[in-house]
């Protein structure tokens, strides 16, 4: 026989044999798996994002099937639909959770913020990152090369031209993916239902912050000093608001009026900070993109 | 007896397919990172290999060489290799479910790693004997885990060395790693097949 068909009949039939051995085997070894996972599995988003805690949608279906111990409302992008759901099908007593919008905590848009070099590498903030901290001045800005916007499982950011990400409020669902892509730590989720936001990290003093960029907290503490209910703080010369305590008490806002580079500003969404008269046409921009 | 003995040390020790060969270095640093996971994965590595390099003789000796087609070779270990390991997940999965939590990752990990086809091919090309082909998968393989293990257990106190920011994570790790090389080559010549 010819070295050629020999060839054919060996591995046809070796082929073969390991084919009809697994299908025989994957019936008499099969498992019986509880088919409420499957049913659980097909609630959830499928967003395979991870910010339940376990590896994936069916790591959390199986999870919360068969452990008691794991509740039933850790999907952050199901929201309070899924977690109803998933309570009502697992027969697990189902905690109301606070919706969350994911926001970038820098107003440096190109106009603003100065930079340091011009960066002409790898459209990616992690590889500028690692060039001296990125193009701009101000080191814990937003690098505006849209990591964040690549990583987003629900596509929900889009780079607006100003150069920051612009974020949905109808398809952000705080996962919280573009919270742990970004090198700068800028992004952080914060509730939906919250009045002011600082939108800026910088934890520089205030001198060499207001010289980055002209819209930095430059830490004076002013609008500390004007809220009457003790919910904001300074940390590292930087504002921090406690937002339940904004939102259950606060019906003026006095905070907003004193802030010296308005850093301080209302809680929008949909738009990039500071550039609130140009509204409808960021909108317009991010309904191109899609 | 004294010549299996005499091979085994040698496939575990002077010639370790890791450190002296530099075979399966994928996941020499992808396990490596806790001592518990490369327990496990050596476990797994070294009875995989043991299987499929005797299920590999089998063929070779009583089907592919009397027909004279060791070109063949490389395509039937591969295939041999992913079947088995596939139907071994399928067993120990059945079976011994406490195992299956321990290695079941794992197990598809090694289905296409390059450790697992070294030995096979290694025993075709020198027509090893049955016994031989045994013994040198079970040395291999114990050399394979031993290495991860040492590996693991220096990864694990490295964690709490002052490592320069830009060696941390992997760059201090493939440093180690040619020093445990380094000295592993302190054994060669010990053994002489």
């Amino acid at each position: 026989m010819s070295t050629p068909i020999l060839i054919l009949i060996v591995l046809t039939s070796l082929g073969l044999l390991f084919g009809f051995l697994l299908a025989y085997s994957n019936k008499k070894f099969s498992i019986e798996v509880n088919p409420l996972i499957h049913i659980v599995e097909d609630v959830l988003p499928k967003g395979q994002c991870g910010a339940c805690g376990f590896a994936g949608c069916m790591a959390y279906a199986e999870a919360v099937v068969l452990n008691p111990d794991v509740a039933p409302n850790l999907c952050t992008p199901g929201k309070d639909a899924v977690a109803k759901l998933v309570a009502e099908l697992t027969g697990k007593a189902a905690a109301p959770m606070e919706p969350q919008i994911a926001q970038v905590q820098c107003a440096g848009t190109h106009d603003k913020a100065k930079k340091s070099y011009a960066y002409s590498g790898v459209e990616d903030c992690v590889a500028a990152n690692l060039l001296f901290g990125g193009p701009k001045s101000c080191k814990y800005g937003c690098l505006g090369l849209g990591t964040c916007v690549k990583s987003c499982p629900f596509d929900a950011m889009v780079m607006s031209p100003d150069g920051l990400p612009i974020i949905d409020p109808e398809k952000c669902t705080s996962c919280g993916k573009c919270v742990s892509v970004c090198p700068k730590q800028v992004i952080s989720l914060m509730p939906i239902g919250a009045r002011v936001r600082v939108n800026c990290n910088s934890k520089d003093k205030g001198a060499v912050a207001k010289k980055a960029c002209s819209v930095a907290c430059i830490g004076c503490s002013l609008c500390m000093r004007q809220c009457p209910y003790e919910a904001i703080q300074m940390v590292n010369n930087l504002a921090i608001v406690d937002a339940k305590i904004c939102e259950e008490k606060c019906s003026d806002a006095l905070c907003l009026s004193k802030c010296p580079t308005k850093a301080i500003r209302p809680f929008v969404t949909g738009i990039v900070p500071g550039t609130e008269n140009e509204e409808s046409m960021a909108i317009a921009c991010a309904s191109c993109a899609k | 007896m004294e010549e299996y003995l005499k091979l085994f040390v040698a496939s575990a020790i002077t010639n370790n397919m890791v450190l002296t060969q530099f075979l399966g270095l994928c996941i020499f640093f992808g396990v490596s990172k806790n001592l518990n996971a490369s327990i496990g994965m050596g476990m797994a590595v070294t009875s995989v290999m043991t299987i499929s390099t005797l299920l590999a003789w089998a063929v070779y000796n009583y089907v592919l060489h009397p027909l004279g087609l060791e070109v063949l070779m490389l395509i039937t270990f591969v295939v041999l290799i992913a079947g088995l390991v596939q139907l071994l997940e399928m067993v120990i999965k059945k079976h011994a479910p406490a195992l299956y939590n321990m290695w079941g990752i794992y197990l598809v990990l090694i289905a296409t790693n390059c450790v697992v086809i070294a030995v096979p091919i290694t025993n075709a090309e020198s027509h090893n004997g049955f016994m031989t082909s045994f013994v040198l998968a079970i040395g291999s393989g114990v050399g394979f885990a031993l290495a991860l293990i040492l590996m693991a257990s220096l990864r694990e106190k490295l964690q709490y060395a002052d490592v320069p920011k830009s060696l941390q994570g992997l760059g201090i790790s493939f440093i180690l790693a040619g020093m445990l090389a380094l000295s592993f080559f302190g054994f060669s010549g010990m053994i002489t097949l």
